[in-house]
């Protein structure tokens, strides 16, 4: 099934390259791939919410959306039509300029990120050989979006809001980081497209990496949460204390873009998740190797969604931190085991003792 | 803020934010006049006025039937018991013994209205700390004791059950079987409770040690209800002031002496238990009887001053009529248990974090009307 779109990109290849000169045809193949990754992970971005509604719901002894289309499958497409038709409204005393580029900071990086995931063996935009580091780079941008985003609306609420952010993001980003290094160490490479190569002949690498591995993931997926600004995290949108947070005074689109990134930020979270310590898009113990025209991006696709529903079911079970204790869980507890647990990784690879 | 704290060149600065009065975590239209430091509470000024309708001025235009009316907009989470209130009083005041067929059944609904009440301040309580699950748990369960109010008496909040003399009709030929029912279902549902919300780590690192009020401090603010309790100050009405059928039922005084939000939140819990054992031991044995005493269609109080109190789900509200022997009161006044509990806020939030204050503020269950009346 994998192998007609891959004829087709094929195709476009050929024909683009036949008709313009070198130089034009790759710019508007970039350009043609962006285009589809923007409308595929909106999308995707899209049903996300859907999902995240659906599970809250099941969780809440409630339905969920059900009134649009079957199974209230389009009621996100009809919200997200709905905040496009919205009025873009603003404050007084904006700071006009940082308040309409927040979102988009936001949103592009996210977006950004996507770009060097490999969700199959040849479905990936931009196989970089320093995969990793750009993902952590790039995911470290979207922070500046929400403090410029709480700071320029002029809202107090925003404010303590985005400041909260600025705080949290910076803290869990050394645990993302440390515990993905953690992985890399066992691996040697920072490509992604490499990292699953080696998970082929040698198993996934929750397995080869075992103790020091398995925490890192635990580490990563707290981590994770706390850097998407999810529950039990969600201290930059406790509505019960901040109104909405950092976005209290965004409308329309602009606010979707915010609402968006959030669930596409989950998404990349539960990508490196996947990439790092489950396989990525290889199937578990090979059950669909030989088959050729199995899409292996499924896989990716289940195990993704595995790691979204555990993420959705902590935000919708766990009470939400306080800020000086979410702070204490990173810097005294977090991070020196993290860094423990890197040197007991080094020690592991360094005895030979991984499977 | 005192500069050395940290170092001269580096100052912060105060500011202040209004918590409401449209605001997610007052319940209403309460609005908190804070003073912040960054994240760190300064001072908490409680501003009240926005939902005040006069109810005790309106008091002294009515008849004392419909000023029983009025009472169910003030604390509308227990309707019923401040229903009761008046009733009472005005029984107390023209020396009405009401049958024992309407002591017992007004304690049932009063408690069947605790429960609901906690119900869904456990609801609100695990929404303001982040768990937003919670919320639909206690509704579920409060549906069910609403519907058998809605049977009974029509209302499923503002309920009118109550007049002076006893109650409006008798209870609907169901009510029993549901409410036993309910009990049944309820004794399930509250170790889920448990399961759900308070053995959770991060529920118990929001709450315990946080807002701490003092036994000394409960007693001096004038603090009633499961605030008080919570602090270790056993004041609960039923217990120490009977009145309606509460003589004759064995129940334990919810008590615990830590005084931090987790203790009034065990306080409520455990109440709930209790209230179900009350239930039980008056639901089988509702004795025969008349279901009003027959009184003037036109009350009129002898002069004098009347006082009653009982314990709502909030804590202790009393009714002080003063009647110059017409048709309608001289004057009453509502004390009502929300009032005395909001002064205390400011005491124990000082120099805690946002959160806290919205985790010791869900663990004072306000009822703004209550507050403001």
């Amino acid at each position: 099934m994998m192998m007609i779109p891959l004829n087709i990109t094929k195709t476009i290849h050929d024909w683009l390259y036949s008709v313009m000169p070198e130089n034009a045809a790759s710019i508007t193949e970039m350009l043609l791939i962006a285009i589809a990754y923007l409308a595929l992970f909106a999308v995707a971005g899209l049903y996300l919410v859907l999902l995240e509604r659906k599970v809250a719901a099941w969780f809440q002894l409630r339905l969920g959306p059900n009134r649009v289309g079957p199974f209230g499958l389009f009621q996100t497409m009809a919200d997200a039509l709905k905040l496009l038709s919205k009025e873009l409204t603003s404050t007084d005393k904006t700071d006009k300029f940082l308040y309409n580029l927040a979102p988009f900071f936001v949103i592009t990086t996210s977006l950004i990120a996507l770009s060097v995931f490999p969700f199959s063996k040849q479905f990936q935009a931009f196989d970089i050989n320093i995969g990793v580091f750009f993902l952590i780079a790039v995911s470290s941008i979207g922070v500046i979006g929400i403090l410029i985003g709480g700071w320029s609306s002029n809202n107090k609420y925003a404010m303590i809001g985005a400041m909260r952010s600025g705080v949290q993001t910076i803290s869990y980003e050394l645990s993302v980081g440390l515990s993905i290094i953690t992985m890399v160490l066992l691996t040697g490479t920072l490509q992604l497209s490499e990292i699953i190569e080696i998970q082929r002949t040698g198993g996934w690498l929750i397995w080869q990496g075992h103790i020091p591995a398995i925490i890192a993931f635990m580490i990563f997926m707290i981590a994770g949460t706390a850097e998407t600004n999810r529950a039990p995290f969600d201290l930059v949108e406790a509505e019960s204390e901040l109104g909405a947070g950092f976005h209290t005074e965004y409308s329309g689109m602009k606010f979707a873009y915010f609402f968006l990134a959030e669930f596409i930020n989950m998404f990349i979270i539960a990508s490196i998740a996947v990439v790092l310590f489950f396989g990525g898009w290889l199937s578990p113990f090979g059950i669909t190797e030989g088959i050729t025209w199995f899409p292996e991006v499924l896989w990716f696709l289940i195990k993704v969604l595995i790691i979204i529903f555990l993420m959705m079911w902590f935000r919708w079970t766990f009470p939400r931190l306080r800020i000086d204790q979410l702070l204490t869980l990173e810097w005294k507890y977090l991070l020196p085991i993290n860094l423990v647990n890197l040197v007991v990784m080094a020690i592991i690879i360094w005895l030979n003792l991984t499977f | 803020m005192k500069p050395e704290t940290i170092n001269n060149n580096f100052k912060t600065e105060e500011y202040f934010v209004n918590m409401g009065p449209q605001h997610p975590a007052a319940h209403g239209v309460l609005r908190l006049i804070l003073t912040i430091d960054g994240e760190i509470i300064k001072n908490v000024e409680p501003d009240l006025g926005y939902i005040h309708r006069s109810i005790e001025k309106m008091c002294e235009r009515d008849s004392y039937q419909q000023i029983v009316h009025l009472t169910d907009r003030m604390d509308y989470l227990s309707s019923h018991i401040n229903n009761e209130a008046v009733c009472l009083t005005v029984e107390k005041a023209l020396e009405i013994e009401v049958s024992e067929r309407v002591k017992v059944i007004r304690t049932i609904i009063s408690e069947l209205t605790r429960i609901a009440s906690h119900c869904l301040w456990w609801g609100v309580m695990g929404m303001d700390v982040g768990a937003l699950t919670t919320y639909f748990y206690g509704f579920r369960d409060r549906e069910m004791i609403n519907d058998i109010f809605e049977e009974t008496c029509g209302a499923r909040l503002t309920m009118n059950y109550n007049i002076p003399g006893g109650l409006m009709f008798d209870i609907h030929p169901n009510f029993v079987k549901r409410t036993k029912d309910f009990i049944t279902h309820f004794k399930t549902k509250l170790p889920e409770y448990d399961r759900l919300l308070t053995g959770n780590v991060i529920f118990q690192k929001r709450t315990k040690g946080v807002g701490v009020l003092t036994k000394e401090d409960a007693i001096s603010f004038g603090t009633s209800g499961p605030v008080a309790r919570g602090s270790g100050f056993a004041n609960d009405v039923r217990k120490r002031h009977h009145y309606s059928a509460y003589d004759r039922v064995d129940f334990k005084e919810a008590l615990f002496t830590e005084g931090d939000s987790f203790a009034r939140y065990q306080v409520r819990i455990m109440e709930m238990w209790e209230a179900m054992k009350i239930i039980e031991q008056l639901i089988d044995t509702i004795p025969e009887g008349d279901i009003k005493t027959p009184t003037n269609a036109v009350i009129k109080l002898p002069k004098g001053e009347y006082y009653q109190r009982v314990e709502t789900a909030r804590g202790e509200l009393g009714v002080y009529i003063n009647s110059t022997g017409t048709k309608n009161p001289y004057r009453l006044k509502f004390r009502s248990p929300g009032f005395s509990n909001l002064s205390v806020l400011d005491h124990i939030t000082k120099g805690a974090k946002i959160g806290d204050l919205v985790a010791t503020m869900a663990s004072f269950d306000f009822v703004i009307p209550d507050i403001d009346r």
